[in-house]
């Protein structure tokens, strides 16, 4: 019963972002600086992670394929592949759910029980448009993020590739462009437009309708984390069933 | 003016407001005093419709609030300022800033305008220097001044505040309270104010409402409260041994 209670909340909290906008003028600073923390702020651990994971990948997979039938030029194959269409938009998504979403939840759960929340309502302000609407905004730049991820993803398994003497540039650059598929690349931005959604929005509603005092605040910050990533984790299913199948 | 009707308030099955009905006129200090407990912050939250109620009507000069529209809802709570009980000053913006904010959000003034209008009002609680800091740079006294001035910066039809001297030394207390009287009195506004504290009784009392353990125990102004033998009340004024003592030689004083 909870559930749907909290789904269908879940629903109404997103329907009254867009009613009674704020002011441009205000809504627009706003926005940068969630752009400035949401985004800006979590380029350098998603550049960091997807280098080194990327490197990872090309060391399991050239690990792996050790048989000399198989083409060395796979291990660049294969890394792009994994970097493209899983690693970049689902598993940077997932930590970024503990990055970017605790830091939603625990700022306005923070505001919920200082009375912030309380205090712009009282002065007539939608609250949930002035709080989570330029979070929602900001996080549509995310797929930029994880374009960068993907590059970098693809240069560190070069780097581990030749550095490791796995197989040649020339081989991993010619595997990279083997068998391209675009329409990866637009299923990758589907599926990180939608998890930029849902960054945004589940960790706005575990702050936001949270009841209590700090100890809640942290609470709520990983309730909202496993939410978040059981959702993307769920949608990344449906939509990878919906989309390439 | 801001009249009530037999509000009924609870949590959980328990009741906290157990039907209370007063009005609240224009252009007076209205107090409502009560024990540590009573129910005078949920009663405020209730007026300003932060918490639903289960029975009662609320009405602002005349309009029901809840039957207005969200929307109307929100263009009534733009002519309200509310001094919070905890301040609930915006922790990511300077003093200055969070001063600033409702004329930002609701007015189309240039920036130099609202700069003065800011700085006026900051004057006004005596916050001459402290534009720059951050909320949380600045000591309990000071936070509730600038909530204040926050509230009263855009000239508010109805001024709302929950223990607005509560962690001010007695000097300040009385210019916050005079400041209080006088804004009200000055633009005609509506003020509703929640305190325990015996000198604001005396200075703004126009009217008082006390609430015991979630009902209206007494009602009367700050002429009326020194005479009444309601023992609630009694019980209530002279709990300090400061106010026994001039209870005392009042009495001593008459014979
Ligand atoms: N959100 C809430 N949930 C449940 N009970 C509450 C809530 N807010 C207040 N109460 C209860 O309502 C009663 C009245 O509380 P209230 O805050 O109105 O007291 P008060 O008169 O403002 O006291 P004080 O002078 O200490 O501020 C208390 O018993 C309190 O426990
Ligand atoms: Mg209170």
């Amino acid at each position: 019963m909870t559930y749907l209670h909290n789904i269908g909340a879940y629903f109404l909290m997103i329907a009254e972002m867009f009613r009674k906008p704020t002011k441009w003028s205000v809504m627009k600073n706003l926005i940068l600086k969630d752009v400035d923390d949401l985004i800006i702020g979590s380029l350098g651990i998603i550049a960091f992670i997807s280098f080194f994971v990327g490197g990872v990948i090309t060391i399991q997979t050239a690990l792996n394929i050790d048989n000399p039938l198989i083409p060395k030029y796979l291990v660049g194959f294969a890394t792009r592949q994994s970097v493209i269409l899983e690693f970049a938009p689902t598993f940077t998504s997932i930590i970024m759910a503990g990055k970017v979403g605790s830091f939603i939840t625990s700022s306005i759960g923070t505001m919920r029980v200082t009375e912030q929340i309380d205090a712009l309502e009282v002065m007539g302000i939608n609250s949930l448009n002035y709080l989570v609407f330029p979070k929602t905004v900001a996080l549509m730049l995310y797929p930029f993020a994880i374009s960068i991820g993907m590059f970098l993803g693809i240069l560190g398994g070069m780097a581990a590739c030749v550095y490791g003497g796995f197989s040649s540039l020339e081989d991993y650059i010619y595997g990279i462009q083997t068998d391209f598929i675009p329409f990866h690349i637009t299923y990758a931005f589907i599926k990180t437009f939608v998890f930029a959604f849902v960054l945004a929005t589940i960790p706005a509603f575990h702050g936001y309708y949270m009841k209590g005092g700090a100890l809640e605040v942290g609470k709520a910050s990983t309730t909202s984390f496993v939410w978040t990533s059981v959702v993307i984790i769920l949608l990344n299913y449906f939509l990878t069933q919906m989309l390439l199948s | 003016m801001i009249e009530v009707k037999d509000l009924h308030k609870s949590f959980n099955g328990v009741e906290v407001l157990k039907g209370i009905s007063t009005t609240f006129e224009k252009g007076k200090t209205n107090l409502i005093i009560g024990q540590s407990g009573s129910g005078k912050t949920v009663f405020l939250k209730c007026l300003l419709g932060l918490f639903d109620y289960e029975e009662g009507t609320i009405a602002y000069d005349g309009k029901i609030f809840s039957k207005l529209t969200e929307d109307e809802k929100r263009n009534v709570r733009g002519e309200i300022g509310m001094v919070f009980q905890g301040s609930a000053l915006f922790d990511s913006m300077t003093i200055a800033e969070n001063v600033m904010f409702p004329l930002r959000m609701f007015t189309k003034q240039s920036k130099s305008e609202m700069q003065d209008r800011v700085d006026f009002v900051l004057n006004r609680v005596n916050l001459q220097d402290a534009h720059k800091k951050k909320p949380s740079e600045a000591s309990g006294g000071m936070q509730k001044r600038v909530a204040i001035a926050r509230a009263i910066v855009n000239n508010p039809k109805y001024l709302f505040c929950d223990e607005p001297n509560s962690g001010l030394d007695p000097k300040t207390s009385i210019v916050i309270d005079d400041l209080i009287k006088e804004i009200t009195e000055e633009y005609n506004i509506t003020t509703v104010i929640n305190s325990h504290d015996m000198n604001s009784v005396m200075q703004i009392g126009e009217k008082i409402v006390f609430l015991k353990n979630g009902l209206k125990a007494w009602e009367g102004s700050n002429k009326t409260i020194f005479k009444t033998d309601n023992d609630v009340v009694t019980d209530f004024v002279y709990s300090s041994e400061l106010m026994k003592k001039v209870r005392q030689m009042y009495i001593e004083e008459r014979q």
